[in-house]
């Protein structure tokens, strides 16, 4: 089994290798001459008001939690879908109430407003 | 005639052929067996690890040539200085130019995350190629892995907070809500893919690569098209293209998340938007085009990677096409596509095609013919966008009656 | 006992996941402290690995670093006065953490005393966990019933959020 992920292993290297070797050649080949006028947060022309760490919408969480429910079902789900076909009925029924019960949660949330973008 | 029969046996399975020879080659040198194969799938590696890079060049090259065609330009070509003919060496040129352009950080950014967040991006979109089957057998995959199409979910997946990372410390607003809008849609958009993935996955029975391109003696597009557009669709929003390209939307946001990036680093941001095309095209291609499935290919293994690139180049071609028409959506109609209608889609279709599926098997206890499974699939691919259809149909009729009645209603406030 | 590479790789992500979990800990700002958590999560994902447990690898990348890793994000940048003022490091209940985590400590090592064996990792694992993970999940006398309550539990954690929403 270790055997498969040698080659994970191995591309692991040449992806790290194709992560940092443009930049690093861009380290030595670029040329060096800053200015303080050159380091200045683009903001259209204008100097920037205030700091870019502004409070966000809670609305933003709640996607990123909608998506993490998703997660864990699809993970519940991979082993169910790869095996069902040789199962009983009752198995196959299993998964597809766990995916109704999912479905209703989703068309409750609609149903309340929490998908509008406000 | 010796030697051209010889020549043709090796072209026929060429890659692998090569491989052999490398080998022996090795061993030859007095190298011990483990240590040879070591080395070769090093250099397998290494030529998957490039391959994508190898593509983007003359991708990026193509993709503005077809641009500006659609578009009524010239696009990059030989007037001026000399790029080649058609401009086919722009690209280099350009590489070149990013290389040795100076890099410019802004004040107050993050440095540890800000330099590191371009490497990631390469490096996540690069560790996709490990389990893309390129031709029959084992030899022409890197590795058939028994999670196979889950290990590519798992990296795609791993590698959202980047967009983040790149994002905060870049110490820009424009930057920072390019990152929380590139996640909020990346997020979003994982898991009709993820329910598209599972019903290829449960109709397959398997999750190796080579398993699921096995399993298409029809191809998925025919059997379950209904899956193969909500995985296209949310493919397109994952690699960031039009109609879904808010987060990056250059009128309004400048680039999104790495606009304070310069020089190779903004580079490094490019490629990797790039190589993800690339690697859904090629996903694409395995799970509902039959991979490189094809005629001839039991001959000449060497084929099955021809026609692998052949199907994964009309891909890219239909990707290119809606890419360069369409305009771009706003965020709330975005997500509403997502949330109310492709999410839904994509969990009724899972269970229609799960319950469908099964009921094929237990109809047709000796195994059913292939082609009547994938009619009976398709039959029921076309029933479920007809009743959807049927559904969101009344549900508009609905909302234009209830907004007809407040109008009546306000304008009977009005005469009174 | 011969060194070979998955007894070096062992130590590398061992020391990936304890140095990332220190670091957490210690960094001052909360946005990094995260981006550590993510070199803990991958450090995990390569020991399931080493374990010879890949669906629990691609598991602990798509749900942690993917999903949990991202939430965890999303709460530090909604909370923005964290990012400029340091925040002190231990707050009035830190004798109550310290305890429970002493007595985790102690449970845990317990158990692993326990329930050593010396040749653990010679027992072959078979190829086909996944689809014997697939069959017990949904068999009756298995994990039929916690598997119908995960998703009644995933339920809850939507109408939670939907209900947070509403609160604003």
């Amino acid at each position: 089994m270790l055997e498969q992920f040698t080659f994970v292993g191995l591309l692991f290297l040449v992806a790290a290798l194709l992560g940092t070797l443009p930049p690093a050649l861009a380290w030595l080949l670029r040329p060096k001459k800053p200015h303080p006028r050159k380091s200045e947060p683009y903001e259209c022309g204008i100097y920037p008001h205030g700091e870019a760490w502004v409070q966000y919408k809670a609305q933003y969480y709640i996607f990123a939690l909608a998506f993490m429910v998703f997660d864990v079902e699809a993970v519940f789900l991979f082993p169910w879908a790869l095996i069902y076909n040789w199962l009983p009925l009752y198995a196959v029924i299993e998964g597809v109430l766990f995916l109704l019960l999912l479905l209703g949660a989703l068309l409750y949330a609609w149903k309340k407003g929490a998908l509008e973008w406000v | 005639m010796d030697w051209l029969t010889r020549l043709l046996a090796f072209l026929s399975n060429a890659i692998v052929n090569i491989g052999a020879w490398l080998q022996g080659v090795l061993t030859g040198w007095g190298l011990p067996e483990p240590t040879a194969h070591l080395i070769v799938r090093a250099v397998g590696a290494l030529a998957v690890g490039f391959f994508p890079l190898v593509v983007v060049i003359f991708l990026i090259w193509a993709y503005r040539k077809i641009a500006a065609r659609i578009q009524g330009r010239l696009g990059p070509n030989s007037s001026g200085t000399w790029a080649g003919p058609w401009g086919i060496l722009q690209t280099f040129a350009d590489a070149i130019k990013m290389i040795v352009k100076e890099d410019i950080r802004p004040q107050g950014i993050d440095p540890v995350p800000y330099n590191l967040a371009p490497v990631l991006v390469v490096f996540a979109s690069v560790m996709l190629w490990a389990v893309i089957p390129f031709g029959p057998g084992g030899s022409l995959i890197g590795t058939d892995l028994s999670i196979g199409i889950f290990y590519i979910m798992a990296f795609a997946s791993a590698a959202l907070f980047v967009f983040l990372m790149a994002g905060w410390s870049s110490n820009n607003k424009y930057a920072t809500v390019g990152a929380f809008r590139a996640v909020a849609q990346l997020v979003g958009y994982e898991i009709p893919q993820l329910l598209a993935v599972l019903t290829v996955v449960a109709v397959a029975g398997t999750m190796k690569m080579q398993g699921i391109v096995g399993a298409q003696n029809v191809i998925f597009l025919v059997a379950m098209p209904l899956t193969a557009f909500i995985f296209y669709m949310a493919s397109l929003a994952e690699i960031n293209a039009r109609p879904f390209e808010l987060l990056e939307a250059e009128s309004e946001l400048v680039c999104g998340y790495f606009i304070e990036y310069s020089g190779m680093k903004f580079g490094m941001f490019y490629l990797a938007e790039f190589m993800n095309s690339v690697a859904v095209a090629a996903i694409f291609t395995t799970l509902f085009l039959g991979g490189w499935r094809g005629p001839w290919v039991d001959q000449a293994p060497i084929l099955g990677t021809i026609w692998f690139f052949i199907k994964m180049g009309l891909v890219i071609l239909a990707w290119m096409f809606i890419q360069i028409t369409l305009p771009r959506l706003r965020i709330d109609q975005m997500l509403n596509f997502n949330w109310k209608f492709l999410t839904p889609l994509a969990i009724v279709n899972l269970c229609v095609t799960v319950l469908v599926n099964k009921g094929i098997t237990e109809a047709f206890p000796g195994g059913a013919p292939v082609w009547t499974r994938a009619g009976i699939l398709l039959f029921s691919n076309v029933l479920t966008v007809l009743v959807v259809w049927g559904i969101s149909a009344l549900g508009r009729r609905r909302e234009e009656r209830r907004a007809w009645r407040v109008a009546q209603a306000t304008e009977l406030e009005v005469t009174a | 006992m011969t060194i070979t590479l998955s007894h070096v790789l062992f130590v590398l992500f061992g020391l990936m996941v304890l140095g990332g979990a220190i670091a957490v800990v210690t960094v001052r700002n909360l946005f990094h402290a995260a981006l550590w958590l993510m070199l803990v999560f991958f450090g995990m994902a390569g020991l399931y690995v080493l374990l010879e447990a890949p669906f629990f690898a691609a598991a602990q990348l798509f749900i942690y670093m993917g999903a949990i890793g991202i939430l965890i994000i999303f709460a530090i940048m909604l909370t923005r006065a964290f990012m400029r003022q340091p925040m002190p490091r231990a707050n009035e209940q830190w004798w109550l953490a310290a305890l429970l985590t002493a007595v985790l400590l102690g449970v845990l090592v317990f158990l692993i005393l326990q329930n050593i064996r010396p040749n653990i990792m010679a027992e072959a694992v078979p190829e086909s966990t996944i689809h014997i993970l697939g069959v017990t999940l949904v068999d009756p006398t298995g994990y039929a019933l916690p598997f119908e309550v995960a998703s009644v539990l995933l339920v809850m954690a939507l109408i939670g959020a939907v209900t947070i929403v509403r609160e604003r």
